[in-house]
């Protein structure tokens, strides 16, 4: 029955399969590679995936039946403060964690990339948190805001002779306490990127800008952004999915009351968690799912026009 | 790349690049302080976690004898090792083979195959996890090695990275093995897979990655602390010290560990395939 064995021609099934020309063949190899993939995609991707928009539709909680309640679950949260709230943090985190980080990463990458001198080991020292566990990190960025005698933070805030702050203890403090270890954790892959991006700039365009003339701004401003822009655009939609979807730096980091203090640095991600799994409202959890899978569009979309009008 | 060979002869140091070369070198001790403290911490005895200095007055392992010796951590170690190894090579094997398919292939339905996987991209995995849930919790996945790694076996990021190495690859190659009487699986895994090495090396550098330190599957799936994986474990056993720092710094530590070890062996095929994934990904 194997295609693969055709020299030998004995059974019926294979002269058939010599008689075949080419191109059906190349068919038939095609869907025989093609079906436990597009099994897997169809089970593990695509129906989930309905499911999740239809169990939005219901009041589905674990133990009883689903049932068909029209859109309540939206009418529910569009009403329900605390997700307002979650909205306000998840955009915090997005809008103010992703310019920043950009422009952070590509100016270490911009100079960076004009280094010789152990280029390799000062691109590893930014490189190396890439590598590192969020769950494992965010533990570590916790004692450093610990509160004095422990925090390192503090202690060197108390050495310059300043007040010392609470951090992840403020409604105020933790959201930025936060989004500054998951800056921290993305920057490594970010600078990368941008390295990667510059050096694919051909030469030529520089040597060209030297003859005529143009200043180091000039060159930056009118060469190297614009040719990096595939670059950016690509790295702002990474770094704001990422924002997006934050969830184990917070998780880990205000563990004894997540998402806490009075849900200040909570967002989408964490709400979905407990909604789901601490209070077994899967049907309102779904609803919330479908709201992240909405922006999430919504990014994907300009990123494709804005690359589209290039 | 091109540039460095190019490179011109070193002109006479301006007192700018010295500037700029100690900003980042600052910047990059900077960025590792978290690591670092995180190691120093760790051999720190209970009473010396107050004092704030980076090197340790009297360095101990004894932390790490305590975290290792009832043996949690090795387990959770193992788990998270044979999951990320298995999803790896699941992603490389399936991921390529429909890549390969997609690129090298004429059949009709090609376009949708690859548009429908494509646009799985755009789905976040928070959108499936409770429908995986119900899946997982009816037909008995949860608390399972299967259970934590059966969403991860195939991504369409490395269907979609893989697709454009195999489309370089030339046509005429596989044609001259087809005549040579070789089947399609074989050309496949004889003749076009050892011409994508480098892609396949930076697929799996971030499938490795992605799965070693997943967190919120795992999290979900797992209820059975035998079965945790290292982020997981580390996670909860964080919780349970409650504020013994020298001990959590050491299970951080232990969590780490591997991966940087990994990465002073391969660090050049490691930075080499992210920036590969990042351009064509």
């Amino acid at each position: 029955m194997t295609p693969s064995d055709h020299s030998g021609g004995g059974t019926g099934s294979l002269r058939l399969w010599d008689r075949l020309s080419v191109t059906t063949k190349q068919i038939v190899w095609a869907w025989l590679f093609l079906a436990v993939p597009i099994l897997f995609f169809g089970v593990v991707r695509f129906y989930p995936t309905l499911q999740a928009f239809w169990l939005s539709l219901t009041d589905w909680d674990l133990l009883n039946e689903a049932n068909f309640i029209g859109l309540d679950n939206y009418r529910k949260m569009l009403a329900d403060p605390l997700f307002w709230q979650v909205f306000r943090n998840t955009f915090a985190y997005l809008l103010i964690g992703t310019p920043i980080s950009i422009a952070i990463s590509f100016v270490i990458a911009y100079y960076l990339d004009r280094v010789r001198f152990l280029h390799g080991a000062i691109r590893a020292l930014y490189f190396l948190p890439f590598l590192t566990t969020a769950a494992a990190m965010a533990w570590v960025w916790r004692l450093f805001y610990q509160p004095p005698p422990i925090g390192i933070i503090n202690g060197f805030i108390g050495m310059l002779g300043f007040e010392a702050q609470p951090f992840l203890r403020s409604t105020e403090q933790a959201l930025p306490a936060i989004m500054v270890t998951a800056i921290w954790a993305g920057l490594g892959f970010q600078i990368i990127i941008f390295l990667a991006g510059l050096r694919a700039i051909p030469t030529t365009y520089y040597e060209a800008a030297r003859v005529d003339g143009l200043g180091e701004f000039t060159i930056l401003h009118r060469i190297t952004l614009p040719l990096l822009k595939p670059t950016t655009v690509f790295l702002v939609v990474f770094s704001s999915i990422g924002f997006l979807r934050i969830f184990d730096q917070v998780y880990n980091m205000t563990s004894n009351d997540p998402g806490g203090p009075l849900n200040s640095t909570k967002p989408l991600v964490l709400m979905i968690y407990q909604t789901a799994f601490s209070s077994y409202q899967m049907g309102y959890a779904a609803a919330q799912t479908v709201v992240l899978f909405t922006i999430l569009l919504v990014i994907t979309m300009i990123q494709l026009w804005i690359l589209r009008s290039r | 790349m091109s540039r460095s060979a190019t490179a011109p002869v070193p002109r006479s140091i301006r007192p700018g690049a010295i500037i700029a070369w100690t900003c980042l070198f600052v910047g990059g001790v900077i960025m590792i302080t978290p690591l670092l403290f995180m190691f120093s911490t760790s051999l720190k005895s209970a009473g010396e976690v107050f004092d704030l200095r980076l090197v340790p007055a009297n360095p101990t392992l004894q932390n790490y004898v305590r975290v290792l010796s009832d043996g949690r951590f090795l387990g959770w170690f193992l788990n998270s090792t044979l999951i990320a190894v298995i999803t790896t090579v699941s992603c490389l094997f399936f991921d390529s083979l429909v890549a390969y398919t997609l690129a090298k292939f004429r059949f009709p339905g090609r376009k949708l195959v690859f548009l429908a996987i494509l646009s799985t991209l755009m789905i976040p995995t928070e959108m499936l996890v409770i429908p995986w849930y119900l899946m997982s919790s009816s037909l008995g996945w949860t608390d399972t090695y299967w259970g934590i790694m059966f969403p991860g076996l195939m991504t369409a990021f490395g269907v979609f990275l893989m697709r454009q190495f195999f489309e370089t690859v030339p046509d005429d190659f596989l044609e001259a093995a087809r005549i040579d009487g070789l089947n399609e699986f074989t050309i496949w895994w004889r003749i076009a897979m050892p011409l994508v090495t480098p892609a396949l090396s930076a697929l799996a550098i971030f499938t490795f990655l992605g799965n070693w330190t997943a967190f919120f599957w795992p999290l979900i799936v797992t209820t059975d602390r035998d079965l945790y994986t290292l982020p997981v474990g580390l996670s909860s056993f964080a919780v349970e010290q409650s504020i013994q720092w020298e001990m959590i710094m050491t299970g951080a530590a232990l969590s780490t560990i591997p991966t940087l070890l990994i990465f002073l062996f391969f660090q050049r095929y490691i930075v080499r395939g992210v920036m590969l994934a990042g351009v064509k990904g």
